[in-house]
């Protein structure tokens, strides 16, 4: 690791504030991707802003269907949350199988998202689930979120602070582990929602998580796995490395959608 | 069999220390004024080096110098050896190139050291690292063995024209070709023996020590053999004469084989601390462990196996290709030759075996022995060859092997082994009715109406343990005798030391080497203590590796304890006016026989340390010395039965039982025996479904984490199913055999024979990972 300076934040504004006044800066969050990048020596931050002490940024609140989950939530609160597994189980079973227990007690909901991972779990909740980013200074829906491979819309200095997010009607999450990692190497997320039927794929795009528009319309006449057998998935649009290639991608793309389906609650 | 003699399951002496975070590994060692290392390692997978400059690192914070190979060349200190030496065919020895510790013109894999940054701390060590400026002149990279032979291949040494290091064969090729050509059946298939990297939980880690004063070396090091270790850094390497030379091996968190070898950083890092007059400490990285640590086993073969009209065996013809890496390792040599051909007749009577092994220099690091060693491939191939025979032949698996197997003892192979003893029966009958193998079909249906295909497999295996005799592995070219030392000291209380040249590094010896004293005089065992791993402490030992601690270095205990004992029952028999003959060992006493007359194991302790009351002529003291050199080696051998379920949509494969049924011989310490085999079936399970080293086309390592290098975890495992049967080994004083490699050699044919007989057919290597067993699915609709 090189050296770096740490700063403690204490309020949003505090963070905003520190990250703007060192431009090599960078928030630091759970530290499960950026501390590891460091000390790989990938990553060379000049500041690392810490936000897990700010107390606005951590908890889950509900009100009514509507969810609010804090920046800096760890894993581990959301797979364990009651209330939230009364509304939307899914949700909390795809927090409880992100990495293991170390991981899931440091990385958090805010870290994961704006490091948009194309492998990682909770792009696919939140696409499939429509979910509003809020950050430091506006509101992004999760479609306009997601940009791309590690690229998400945040500027320079944005902070991602909650997610929010209508419980959906029914809701299912089918992860297919990478054998080494236990990343998703195919994880799809399926929700009957009040804007309607959302379908989102982790793990398997070239351009990173993507909704599956076949899988929607099929849903959105019949909600049930079945519906989905004769959809195509194109592979030609999936990521193909030494430990699948597209085609198995495909596949997998196709199986686990209706696992969601099927697992839906 | 007392509650803590041969036999008991007593818990491990060392546990508490490693479970309460007290172990004292090389990493832990901290001397005054010790400074860190990093090593300046090639990103390249083959060049040139044009130039190195290290002036910018050397100006930088911290740093106390900066080193590179020319210095430790005109220093004086040697190349890596290959400790044993192969003739090709035609009588030509082994094409073995240079491998300086340090690269001196050329880098041949990515990772090869090329200079050594010494600095105040670890991080400003890697940062100076970081600013030595390296002019390269990139050459073209091959990485597979077929490819390094084909014509037009990069040449890696001068020395190895077309990058073959030896074409060397075993047995009888023109009595295989004949048995080839009039059999009823022959059957063939090419094998993969996939490359995987040994990832103990202990990075490697070295300190080097210089004395100016006494003009001494000390080097801490994570080594499963620390006198080998300064055999061969004397006597090859030129770092020291071997009396100021010590090497300590203190707790070793696992080795796998992968540390028995002398690596460049040991030598370089005692010779760094002489040229910067401080001591000198390198602990590797895990990523670092990947691209350096040798790996094990990549081996490409092709066989036939022939057989007669009823079904048995008439010869076996293989062809094997090894892919050695960049350099040759320190057993490199041996470990696709007489570790791997001389045991292909199995557990078969085979009449007639021809092997030819071609070993190829290639751009990835040395691969070397690797749990198993050797065997592993030869049981990977024999019993796939077998399973697959047997689907042509239409028999049952088990009834070819049962046709086969050879029955009476001792039995000559036509390739060197001398099996002593076995009932490989008892071990098939007794995994077979373990697993419940007649319930198989009922299962499999169970399966189906699921979704689910099943399958089941089995593999017989045969291994051999404890290398040995010494002028017998000499005679094929060891370069160094493999019997094994110990001392056992008798203290004036009547506490016991045992020295042992044999290593534990996760093996438990600090249990079951004082579990054969406590058993044999009777005496409780925390008054036996094993000391070990250190060349200052202990005489000339071997080390650990090759299963051979319980049947080549416990058989040096008995031995000293042999003779301990004999002069322990002179004093008693002079204490008590009693004839020496008459006096028995019996609960930490020694007795008249029949008679009530006994002293203390202490008091004769005592006795002999006063000398006071000596038998006339008698020297003082209680210590003895004994060196063991097996006259054979022995032959663990089982039978192993896999069952999995594969899930067909996505291909994954679920373990749902794994029977593991090995003759051991006589067993020490069960609970630690248990847990030899769970580790090593679980290294099997990795081999077999999750782990492959993978290098691109330019040499860099793709594998390179756990990110991508898949590891089994508990959830990939089953419960196992063990047990033992039992045919003492006839020629170690124990009747032991040996159990720390069966388990990583016996499971991978039964696991991918049963991934196959699920699937329906053979068109599958290893790992079978999901996508692999996916994509077979779908060529078999
Ligand atoms: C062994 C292991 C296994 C894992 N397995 C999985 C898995 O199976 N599935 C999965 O999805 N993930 C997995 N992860 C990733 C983990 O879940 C974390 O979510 C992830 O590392 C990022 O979250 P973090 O809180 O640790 O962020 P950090 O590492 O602290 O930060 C990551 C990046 O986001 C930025 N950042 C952090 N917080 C904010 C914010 N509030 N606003 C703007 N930018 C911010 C940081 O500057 C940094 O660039 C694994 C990680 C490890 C180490």
């Amino acid at each position: 690791m090189y050296a770096t300076s740490y700063h403690r934040a204490s309020s949003v504004e505090d963070a905003v504030r520190l990250k703007s006044a060192n431009e090599e800066g960078k928030y630091l969050s759970g530290g499960m991707t950026l501390i590891s990048t460091m000390k790989q020596r990938l990553a060379a931050p000049s500041d690392l802003i810490d936000l897990r002490h700010i107390p606005t940024l951590r908890g889950i609140s509900i009100d009514g269907r509507k969810v609010t989950i804090g920046a800096a939530t760890p894993h581990a609160d959301v797979a364990a949350s009651r209330e939230l597994a009364a509304i939307c189980p899914a949700i909390c079973k795809l927090a409880g199988h992100i990495g293991d227990p170390h991981v899931r007690h440091m990385g958090t909901i805010g870290g994961s998202i704006a490091n948009n991972d194309p492998a990682a779990d909770y792009p696919a909740g939140l696409l499939g689930l429509g979910a509003t980013i809020v950050t430091d200074r506006r509101s992004l829906s999760a479609d306009d979120f997601f940009t791309g491979l590690f690229e998400t819309a945040l500027e320079e200095g944005e902070m991602v602070t909650s997610v929010t997010f209508e419980a959906p009607e029914k809701a299912g999450y089918a992860k297919f582990n990478n054998p080494a990692s236990r990343f998703a190497m195919t994880g799809v997320f399926a929700a009957k929602t009040a804007g309607g039927i959302r379908v989102a794929v982790t793990g398997a795009g070239a351009s990173g998580v993507f909704r599956h528009p076949g899988f929607e319309q099929a849903l959105a006449s019949n909600w049930s796995a079945d519906a989905l057998s004769n959809v195509a998935v194109d592979a030609s649009n999936l990521m193909a490395d030494m430990h699948a290639n597209a085609e198995y991608r495909a596949n997998l793309v196709k199986v686990m959608a209706k696992r969601a389906v099927a697992s839906a609650g | 069999m007392g509650v803590e003699g041969i036999g008991a399951r007593v818990t491990r002496k060392e546990d508490k220390r490693f479970l309460t975070g007290k172990g004292r590994y090389t990493d832990d060692m901290t001397v005054p004024g010790m400074k860190y290392a990093y090593f300046v390692r090639s990103p390249y997978g083959h060049a040139k080096i044009r130039n190195i400059d290290a002036t910018a690192a050397k100006a930088m914070p911290g740093v106390i110098d900066v080193l590179d190979g020319k210095q430790l060349q005109a220093d004086g200190i040697g190349n890596l050896i290959c400790g044993w030496m192969i003739h090709s065919k035609d009588g030509t020895p082994m094409k073995m190139g240079a491998w300086h510790p340090l690269a001196v013109d050329t880098v041949r894999y990515v990772g090869d050291a090329i200079a050594i940054v010494v600095a105040d701390s670890s991080g400003e060590a890697r940062d100076a690292a970081e600013a030595v400026v390296i002019d390269y002149e990139q050459l073209p990279t091959v990485v597979e063995a077929v490819a390094a032979l084909a014509p037009g291949a990069p040449q890696i040494h001068p020395e190895a024209p077309g990058n073959l290091i030896f074409d060397w064969q075993i047995g009888e090729s023109d009595a295989v070709d004949k048995a080839i050509a009039a059999a009823a059946h022959v059957t063939e298939i090419e094998i993969l023996n996939n490359r995987l990297s040994p990832n103990p939980m202990e990075p490697r880690a070295t300190l080097g020590i210089y004395d100016t004063a006494e003009d001494h070396y000390t080097c801490y090091t994570t080594s499963q053999n620390p006198h080998v270790a300064r055999l061969v850094m004397s006597a090859f390497y030129n770092v020291a004469p071997e009396n100021k030379l010590r090497v300590i091996a203190p707790d070793v968190g696992g080795g796998f084989g992968s540390k028995i070898y002398i690596y460049p950083e040991e030598i370089i890092c005692l010779w760094a601390s002489k040229k910067t007059g401080v001591p000198v400490k390198w602990t590797s990285d895990r990523t670092e462990a990947f691209l350096t640590d040798a790996h094990g086993r990549d081996h490409v073969s092709k066989v036939k196996m022939a057989f007669d009209a009823n079904n048995r065996i008439t010869a076996l013809k293989v062809d094997t290709i090894a892919n050695l890496g960049a350099y040759m390792s320190l057993f490199s040599s041996a470990v696709p030759t007489y570790l791997y051909a001389t045991l292909l007749s199995g557990q078969y009577a085979i009449p007639a075996i021809h092997a030819n092994v071609r070993t190829v220099y290639t751009n990835t690091v040395p691969v070397d022995a690797y749990r198993g060693a050797g065997r592993p491939e030869a049981t990977y191939l024999l019993e796939r060859t077998m399973e697959t025979a047997a689907r042509e032949l239409g028999v049952s698996p088990a009834e070819l092997r049962r046709t086969n197997f050879i029955r009476t003892f001792p039995y000559q192979t036509p390739v060197i082994m001398n099996y002593d003893a076995g009932d490989y029966e008892a071990s098939l009958n007794a995994a077979m009715q373990a697993a419940d193998w007649n319930g198989f079909a009922a299962r499999r249906t169970q399966s189906e109406a699921k979704g689910k295909k099943r399958g089941i497999g089995m593999s017989c295996y045969i291994e051999a343990c404890g290398i040995a005799p010494s002028a017998a592995v000499g005679s094929l070219g060891a370069g160094v005798g493999l019997w094994e030392s110990a001392e056992v000291r008798v203290n004036a209380v009547g506490t016991i030391e045992v020295l042992t040249g044999s290593h534990s590094h996760g093996q438990g010896h600090e249990t079951t080497f004082a579990q054969l004293v406590a058993g044999r005089l009777g005496v409780p065992i925390e008054s036996i203590n094993i000391v070990h791993g250190d060349t200052d402490k202990v005489q000339m030992g071997m080390g650990t590796y090759g299963s051979r601690s319980g049947a080549v270095g416990m058989s040096a205990v008995v031995k000293a304890l042999d003779k301990v004992e004999a002069k322990a029952k002179k004093i008693a028999a002079h204490l008590m006016e009693a004839s020496e003959e008459d006096i028995v060992i019996e609960n930490g006493e020694l007795k008249v026989a029949g008679t009530d007359k006994s002293v203390p194991w202490f008091q004769v302790a005592l006795a002999s340390y006063t000398a006071h009351n000596l038998p006339s002529g008698m020297e003082p003291g209680l210590k003895e010395t004994a060196f063991y050199d097996p006259s054979n080696f022995t032959f663990p051998a089982g039978c192993y039965i896999a069952e999995v379920e594969i899930d067909p949509d996505t291909g994954e494969t679920d373990i749902v039982q794994f029977v593991a049924a090995d003759d051991f011989g006589n067993i020490i310490n069960p609970m630690i025996v248990e847990g030899q085999v769970h580790g090593g079936i679980a290294q099997g399970v990795g081999q077999a479904l999750l782990e492959n080293v993978q290098y691109d086309a330019n040499g860099q390592l793709l594998t390179a984490s756990y990110m991508d290098y898949a590891m089994p975890r508990a959830d990939d495992l089953p419960s196992f199913t063990l047990s033992h049967q039992n045919t003492p080994c006839p020629s170690n004083p124990l009747g032991i055999k040996g159990c720390g490699e069966a388990g990583a050699i016996g499971s991978p044919p039964a696991l991918i024979n049963a991934i196959t007989d699920a699937i329906g057919h053979n068109k599958l290597t290893m790992p079978a990972t999901p996508m692999k067993v996916w994509q077979a699915l779908q060529t078999a609709h």
